[in-house]
């Protein structure tokens, strides 16, 4: 009976023509806005984004500011986690296993692949989480919706430049004179963040519908951890088996650290273009997922 | 002046609602849903005003068209769910339309809620940044308006203090403050200035209709007449997600009030009742003590609410819930018959029948309320809706409200204790 009032789509929407016609009639200029429905992909709106660039700068300042108030250590957390990590791996995997370390002290080899990894995890675990912690500003507030798992990974890097200390103590320590390589290190940095940004994105758009991301994020930052050649030397891999190591491209990346760090190894110039090579597609698939599941947040999440 | 600021052409939303809470699916709930779906039954609606319930998406806006000149202050009216928010989130980009083009012209800041993004663990001043930055405002804008915005929130001297420890007023008013002074040629302002005080109150419309003498275009949301009246020239009203009424705004409060103000103590189902339906609400009404309908209560009589329903085929755990609303769409409670029987769900077998409650005296405070009544199984089916069924007015006479001057929106008479008891040894 009251189903009749619902008409058909087509009927509704208004042609054409009609639009154009009262266009012209009303004003000529051309809206600063226009909103309409989407249908299937759309474009990325970057200039959107760089419109928005102080709130990213806002976002990240504000989860800086915020993780470790009420906290006993402070920012002593983010030196904290991958340093007892390394003294864990050292112990257990070095001294005890024995592994090989391409002729590295374990405890730097370890921790010069500690620190990036602990930087990708924690972003993309935080990132991961951020839409949907971030409900209240979805359903409230427009902005690019980017921006939210953005500042998720650029706060990681203060952790990061703090764990570096470690790392310089270490190297002095050690002994480890540095060379041309470590110049490689800011474009490592931006590659590591990226990486981050792609996989966030992905699974923050899909956190908004499933949760069962959440739980599934621990589990698949703990399997590629092993996949990575963090614990191991990538020369563990038997040569057969090697290029499904390289397929991560985390490993080419971990690699390249150590090579800019430590100076011990050959720079992996070819593992680490199909590093960024792979990242760059992460990148720009989950970068146009994102905007076209986007869409449905506020009303999902 | 007559530039078109807003442009609203055909424009429609619709959401899905399931019979399970379609907020989010874990993906074992979506392939259940896809395998279970070709079995389930689809839920057919009553005489409902939610006409599309049945297909399991409704239209929170259906064919809504309008233009707002700029320098235009415009106020939106409706009863809660009649699709006020959700025009307001698509015009701020928050949520998209399903049809329908919008066309901006102009920048838009959107006041949907005070203090979106406010972090308590943040000082005022920093919250002042963050906030500002997440309403769009520059950083130069920010900087250039601190110290009005201090001075408005009357906080000058608390704000180096984390907003945790701010009073909730003090909270507001620094809330309200950085989103006063946002600077958009279009502002879209959802229901902010139903909370706090009176007081709150009198300076946030102080401070909206000075940024209307701006130029500035603004859409206004609101269940306070007064204020829509007061700010607003022009008024639209929704209803069911449609342009219920549009034009000034002294006619259209009047002709919404006029609706509400019509009592309706009784409905009735008009046409046959189909076989095929497992389900009808037949009658509902609300009734005095001698067991007719009324419209118009004292405050100290008992209100006699009855309802009349045929089940065609047995329906287990089938609950008849009724929600009673105030005249600004506020549920004041909601009551359903497995109240009776704890919160175990009711076998419904075929027949008729029907049941009835009372709502006590001396409960609800003097006003017009409506009855909207459904019969579903909790979380699963709708097998009827009727939205506003009936329509009541318990008047002043004889209520505790007028007898005392007691606010609140409901007035029941609660029983107090009192014992005179020896003064304390000093």
């Amino acid at each position: 009976m009251e189903i009749a009032k619902i008409q058909p789509i087509e009927k509704i929407s208004p042609s054409g023509t009609l639009v154009s016609e009262k266009k012209d009639a009303a004003n000529e200029r051309e809206p600063l806005i226009k909103i309409r429905p989407a249908k299937g992909w759309v474009a990325l709106k970057l200039r959107d984004l760089w419109a928005y660039r102080e709130l990213i700068y806002f976002l990240t300042w504000r989860d800086i500011k915020v993780r470790y108030k009420q906290t006993l250590l402070g920012v002593a957390w983010a030196v904290i986690q991958p340093l007892f990590t390394m003294l864990l791996f050292a112990l257990f995997f070095g001294k005890l296993a024995k592994l090989p370390s391409d002729g590295i002290p374990y405890p730097i080899f370890a921790y010069a692949g500690l620190l990036p990894w602990t930087f990708f995890s924690n972003a993309v675990t935080s990132s991961g989480n951020s839409l949907v912690a971030s409900s209240n500003l979805i359903t409230k507030v427009y902005f690019p919706r980017m921006i939210i798992p953005g500042a998720a990974v650029m706060a990681g890097l203060v952790d990061f430049a703090v764990a570096f200390v470690i790392l310089i103590v270490l190297m002095f320590y050690y002994g480890v004179s540095l060379t041309m390589n470590f110049f490689a290190l800011p474009l490592l940095i931006t590659l590591t963040a990226l990486l981050a940004l792609g996989v966030g994105m992905w699974l923050s758009a899909l956190n908004v519908k499933y949760r069962d991301i959440r739980y599934a994020l621990p589990f698949l930052i703990q399997l590629w951890l092993f996949a990575s050649p963090i614990i191991y030397p990538v020369s563990l891999m038997p040569q057969k088996w090697r290029w499904l190591l390289w397929l991560n491209p985390l490993s080419g990346i971990i690699e390249g650290y150590r090579a800019a760090l430590l100076g011990r190894t050959a720079f992996p110039w070819q593992a680490l273009a199909l590093s960024a090579l792979i990242t760059f597609a992460i990148l720009l698939s989950s970068a146009y997922s994102f905007r076209r599941m986007e869409r449905s947040f506020a009303d999902v999440v | 002046m007559s530039d078109v600021a807003i442009r609203v052409e055909g424009l429609g939303k619709q959401y899905r609602i399931g019979a399970r809470r379609p907020s989010y699916g874990s993906l074992r709930e979506t392939l259940t849903e896809a395998v279970t779906t070709p079995f389930k039954r689809l839920s057919r609606n009553g005489n409902g005003h939610l006409g599309s319930l049945s297909s399991g998406t409704i239209w929170a806006l259906r064919d809504v068209s309008f233009e707002v000149k700029s320098g235009e202050v415009v106020g939106v009216i409706g009863r809660n769910g009649a699709g006020k928010s959700t025009l307001l989130k698509i015009l701020s980009r928050i949520t998209e339309p399903t049809m329908g083009e919008v066309d901006l012209y102009g920048r838009v800041g959107s006041l949907l809620e005070v203090g979106t993004g406010f972090n308590l663990e943040l000082t005022g001043a920093e919250n002042i940044y963050l906030n500002g930055a997440i309403l769009g405002m520059r950083r130069r804008e920010i900087e250039r308006n601190f110290d009005a915005i201090v001075d408005f929130a009357e906080v000058e001297k608390f704000i180096d203090t984390p907003v945790k420890h701010y009073s909730s007023g003090m909270y507001l008013r620094l809330a309200f403050a950085v989103a006063a002074h946002l600077e958009p040629e279009i502002l879209l302002v959802d229901e902010v200035l139903a909370v706090g005080d009176q007081g709150f109150q009198t300076k946030c419309l102080g401070k909206m209709s000075e940024v209307a003498k701006h130029g500035r275009t603004i859409l206004f949301v609101s269940h306070n007449m007064g204020a829509i009246s007061r700010l607003c020239e022009r008024v639209i009203w929704l209803d069911d997600g449609k342009v219920m009424m549009d034009g000034s705004s002294a006619e259209v409060v009047n002709s919404y009030h006029t609706q509400f103000l019509t009592v309706r103590p009784e409905w009735k189902r008009f046409e046959a009742s189909d076989s095929e339906r497992e389900f009808d609400f037949l009658s509902i009404a609300v009734k005095d003590s001698n067991q007719q309908p009324s419209g118009v209560f004292s405050g100290d009589e008992p209100i006699f609410v009855e309802v009349t329903y045929i089940v065609s085929r047995t329906l287990a755990g089938c609950q008849i819930g009724t929600r009673i609303c105030n005249f600004e769409g506020v549920v004041i409670f909601s009551t359903s018959d497995a109240d009776t029987s704890g919160t175990s769900a009711l076998a419904k077998e075929v027949g008729f029948y029907a049941s009835s409650f009372q709502i006590p005296q001396n409960f609800l405070a003097p006003g017009t309320y409506y009855i909207s009544i459904g019969a579903h199984l909790p979380n699963r089916d709708v097998y009827g809706l009727i939205e506003q069924a009936v329509v009541f007015e318990v008047s002043a006479s004889g209520s505790l409200a007028s007898l005392d001057g007691r606010l609140g929106v409901i007035t029941p008479l609660i029983h107090w204790d009192v014992y005179k008891k020896p003064l304390p040894p000093q």
